[in-house]
């Protein structure tokens, strides 16, 4: 489903973009919790979780943060709708490791490229079951 | 037998254990799940032996991971 958009808040972004630069060298990732309506996807929190691998190649969420991140979504009375991770050398898209590790197609899967440190670039993808990528659009509000 | 299963109600019968509620809930990749019940993680080597109560609040967690490369 290509039409679905997400509803994200400007000061959500720069939260993510501070936390992915603050981790350079290395891959930063964190998670999004939110609500669905119809095709679109609202953020309401973002959670900034620890790259357990400590790589500028590749990252892993540490389950003891996903499951507190969890938690607190329940709690909001909201889920968790997405993840996101950072790219420091290379463009915002699904690599094929990001791809064969994307196990929900509900989920929103954020890439955030520091390619160009002065143009970070945040885009939004479905990974589906066959593992096709589609691209949603982020409005920022 | 009523529990919970990320977030929503379900019922099963008595004495179902984790590796068999994994099958019926259709979880795909299960390799790649982690599960906590009532805030406890489980130990993959225990889900054949553990055995769901009721009132339990059961999650799945996907490993969530990748790499640039």
């Amino acid at each position: 489903m290509s039409d679905i958009r997400i509803i994200m808040k400007k000061e959500d972004y720069e939260t993510i973009l501070e936390h992915c630069r603050k981790g350079l060298p290395n891959e930063a990732c964190g998670l999004l919790a939110g609500t669905v309506e119809g095709n679109v996807k609202t953020v309401t929190k973002v959670y900034l979780l620890n790259n357990i691998d400590e790589s500028n190649e590749h990252f892993s969420m540490d389950p003891k943060e996903q499951f507190a991140a969890l938690k607190d979504a329940r709690a909001n009375g909201v889920g968790l709708i997405g993840n996101f991770h950072s790219h420091p050398e290379s463009p915002s898209r699904p690599s094929e490791e990001d791809k064969r590790l994307s196990f929900d197609p509900t989920f929103e899967y954020l890439i955030l490229s520091l390619q160009e440190p002065d143009a970070p670039v945040l885009k939004a993808f479905e990974v589906d079951k066959e593992k096709n990528v589609f691209v949603h659009e982020i409005e920022y509000v | 037998m009523t529990f919970t299963i990320a977030g929503e109600k379900k019922e099963y019968e008595e004495g179902i254990n984790l590796t068999t509620l994994i099958e019926k809930e259709q979880i795909d990749n299960p390799d790649y799940v982690t599960v906590t019940i009532n805030d406890e993680f489980i130990d993959r080597d225990a889900f054949p032996t553990t055995v769901i109560k009721e009132g339990d609040t059961v999650e799945f967690l996907y490993f969530m991971g990748g790499g640039a490369a």
